[in-house]
């Protein structure tokens, strides 16, 4: 793809106006050329409106066992098991699962969790990817050779084995947490934390690869001469100029993230109930496959849309941030 | 040649060292393994306590990584709990090939892995024939007829594999091939296990046992790879040599096959060698779903049981695996690509 000029003709003919675009208005403009990704990017806003407002809207109705009326989150975990693996009716529209939960509703509850899970995970990878990147590159010699190795040698263990491990070494250790009003399963942050201390890796790479082709250039030779400290220089020289690739991975590592989370949960390791992930949603589905499909075709349709969108966005930023890129996929 | 492999070999050691060392920290915190021994827990704490002797776990934790390590038939052990050490060790370590007893089954860990082994290499091996063959030409294809109406499906569709969490495609298949196939009074897939016990372990019951477990498998990775082959594929359908061959009025078929696929392979084997011990993780999920008895799905049921020593041998047995087809994978690269000699 080409880059758009730096300014471009009005369309008012003899007007001599230039239009400066700076340059996040210029990733705009190729953003919005890959169609694809504006799609996914107004797919995206549909899912967060569904689990941040649809709370407001569908949870909400009488729990028998405790016979009130509850909204929220209450209504999420209520179980009533008279109601236990019914299908989709009016009542409730996704059905109910093993112990009579409804399942709209937690997929909305759980939706918050899997997506949060997914951008703080992605956050904690971006920090530690980006210092032992950016650290290794610019010191170079033996910091970079130790944290190179540890690098090399967490990329040795294929991840999903480590999250299991991680997840197993810490889960149940973590006490509930209030958040907002919530009751939290301590499980959310462990999975957090595992999934971001599992995944940094090739962030760490790919920054550390930048860092090194920029600090041979003058700019960064004159910061030095005049004395500008090595934080400094890290924080405001190198990393503002290798920012395109680390906001797509960034961007890619929330869907990877929400995947893991998918994945541990669904083994039965990750966030723990009555906290509703869409990947716990599916723990036990494999027993109820024909019997109670709606079980896990509805988190499950929900992790794929919600993936599907972010990893459309993260194409369509490459394109946008950084069009010498190739593309993989 | 010889002095790279031996430098990178002497290089993944710490490595492997290192990843031991912090996997048998982590595992110490797993919960007490004799007290999740199942159903057949000993009732009295002195039944307990002469256990976790016996199966060394009364040690403090370096030592206990030491006997993993390299064994303990150097010295004498205090079986009876009198504090003098009186039986000689028997473990050899993981260095001479013993990793140690299940803690829960008692056999042989080693024994443990090797019967299941084969059972995941079969999936493995299939999977990635299948994957490498539906790759190549769902890519090759793509590029050859850019922008066609293949070409903009294939695209759509391995977004949608590649963004599929393996579990669901595995449900889904099973749904529709498998329960509602049968519902519908269609041939239908057999869902878990390796084989119909009724039948027996024959080469066609294996087979129709694995194809929805070799298909989950796949769907992802041909979804990323014929991605990664078009866009290499179209990379080198742009260089000056094509359009030469071209013109020189060489058949298509043989300027695809023979000068461009040849050149876009290159970078792919480095994909695929990588990749390989990865799809060890992938079988984590796939043979949990659908019963197959291989490692993965011990390794969830370990898990559970909090069995280190089999955790442990197959997480070093996947290290090293990854280890050695990295370095296969380079060796491989400066072979068929003159381009690229290896100091």
């Amino acid at each position: 793809m080409t880059t758009t000029a730096l300014s471009q003709p009005s369309s008012q003919p003899g007007d001599t106006g230039l239009i400066i675009l700076n340059p996040w208005q210029l990733a705009w403009r190729r953003f919005r050329k890959h169609k694809m990704a504006v799609i996914a990017l107004g797919g995206l806003i549909l899912i967060f409106a569904y689990i941040w407002l649809g709370g407001l809207l569908f949870a909400r109705g009488q729990c028998i066992p405790i016979h009130k009326y509850v909204t929220g989150e209450a209504y999420a975990n209520c179980n009533d098991t008279s109601m236990k693996l019914k299908p989709p009716s009016g009542e409730h529209l996704f059905g109910t699962d093993t112990i009579g939960r409804d399942i709209l509703a937690r997929t909305i509850y759980g939706g918050q969790i899997s997506l949060s899970i997914g951008i703080f995970a992605a956050v904690v990878e971006v920090i530690v990817g980006v210092l032992v990147g950016a650290i290794s590159g610019y010191f170079g010699r033996w910091v970079d050779d130790i944290l190179m190795r540890i690098t090399e040698a967490m990329l040795i263990i294929p991840q999903l084995f480590l999250l299991i491990v991680l997840a197993k070494a810490l889960g149940g250790k973590v006490p509930e947490i209030h958040i907002a009003g919530r009751t939290l399963s301590g499980s959310v942050i462990v999975i957090i934390l595992v999934i971001g201390f599992t995944s940094w890796m090739y962030l760490a790479r790919i920054v550390r690869a930048n860092v090194l082709s920029l600090k041979e250039l003058d700019y960064i030779s004159a910061s030095r001469a005049l004395g500008v400290s090595d934080a400094r220089i890290i924080f405001k020289h190198l990393l503002p100029n290798t920012i395109a690739p680390i906001i797509v991975s960034a961007t890619l590592s929330v869907s990877g993230a929400i995947l893991s989370e998918a994945y541990v949960s669904f083994l039965g390791l990750g966030v723990q109930t009555p906290t509703a992930s869409w990947g716990n949603m599916l723990d036990s589905a494999v027993k109820y496959i024909q019997s109670a499909p709606w079980l896990w075709f509805f988190p499950g349709l929900l992790i794929l849309l919600t993936v599907l969108c972010i990893n459309f966005i993260g194409d369509g930023l490459r394109d946008a941030l950084d069009p010498r890129s190739t593309r993989h996929i | 040649m010889v002095n790279y492999i031996l430098r990178r070999l002497a290089q993944a050691i710490p490595q492997l060292l290192l990843i031991s060392l912090i996997l048998f920290l982590l595992m110490q915190t797993f919960g007490d393994p004799i007290a999740s021994l199942g159903r057949r827990t000993p009732p009295r704490p002195a039944d307990r306590e002469r256990l976790r002797r016996q199966l060394g776990l009364d040690q403090p934790v370096y030592m206990q990584y030491l006997v993993w390590l390299v064994g303990n038939d150097w010295m004498k052990i205090d079986m009876d709990g009198d504090g003098v050490a009186e039986t000689p060790g028997k473990r050899l370590g993981v260095l001479r090939g013993d990793f140690g007893n299940s803690l829960i089954s008692k056999r042989p860990v080693l024994k443990l892995i090797t019967e299941r082994i084969p059972n995941t290499l079969l999936l493995m091996v299939t999977a990635e024939i299948v994957i490498i063959i539906f790759s190549l030409v769902i890519g090759v294809y793509s590029a050859v007829e850019q922008y066609s109406f293949f070409d903009n499906l294939v695209t759509a569709l391995s977004f949608v594999g590649y963004s599929m969490p393996i579990f669901l495609i595995a449900l889904l298949s099973m749904y529709l091939f498998s329960l509602n196939f049968k519902e519908w009074g269609l041939p239908y897939l057999p869902t878990v296990g390796m084989f119909d016990p009724e039948v027996g372990r024959t080469p066609g019951q294996v087979a129709l046992h694995m194809i929805l477990p070799v298909f989950s498998l796949s769907v992802i990775s041909i979804a990323g790879y014929s991605r990664y082959v078009r866009s290499s594929m179209l990379e080198i359908l742009g260089l000056d040599y094509i359009r030469t061959a071209r013109a020189k009025g060489l058949r298509d078929n043989l300027v695809v096959m023979r000068h461009a696929l040849r050149n876009a392979l290159l970078p792919f084997v480095t994909l695929v060698g990588l990749d390989i011990p990865f799809l060890l993780a992938g079988a984590v999920v796939t043979e949990s779903i659908f019963g197959w008895p291989g490692t993965g799905r011990l390794f969830v049921e370990r898990t559970a049981q909090s069995d280190f020593p089999v955790l442990m041998a197959i997480l070093m047995m996947t290290a090293v695996a990854v280890v050695v087809f990295q370095l296969l994978t380079d060796i491989a690269y400066s072979y068929l690509d003159p381009r690229i000699r290896i100091e």
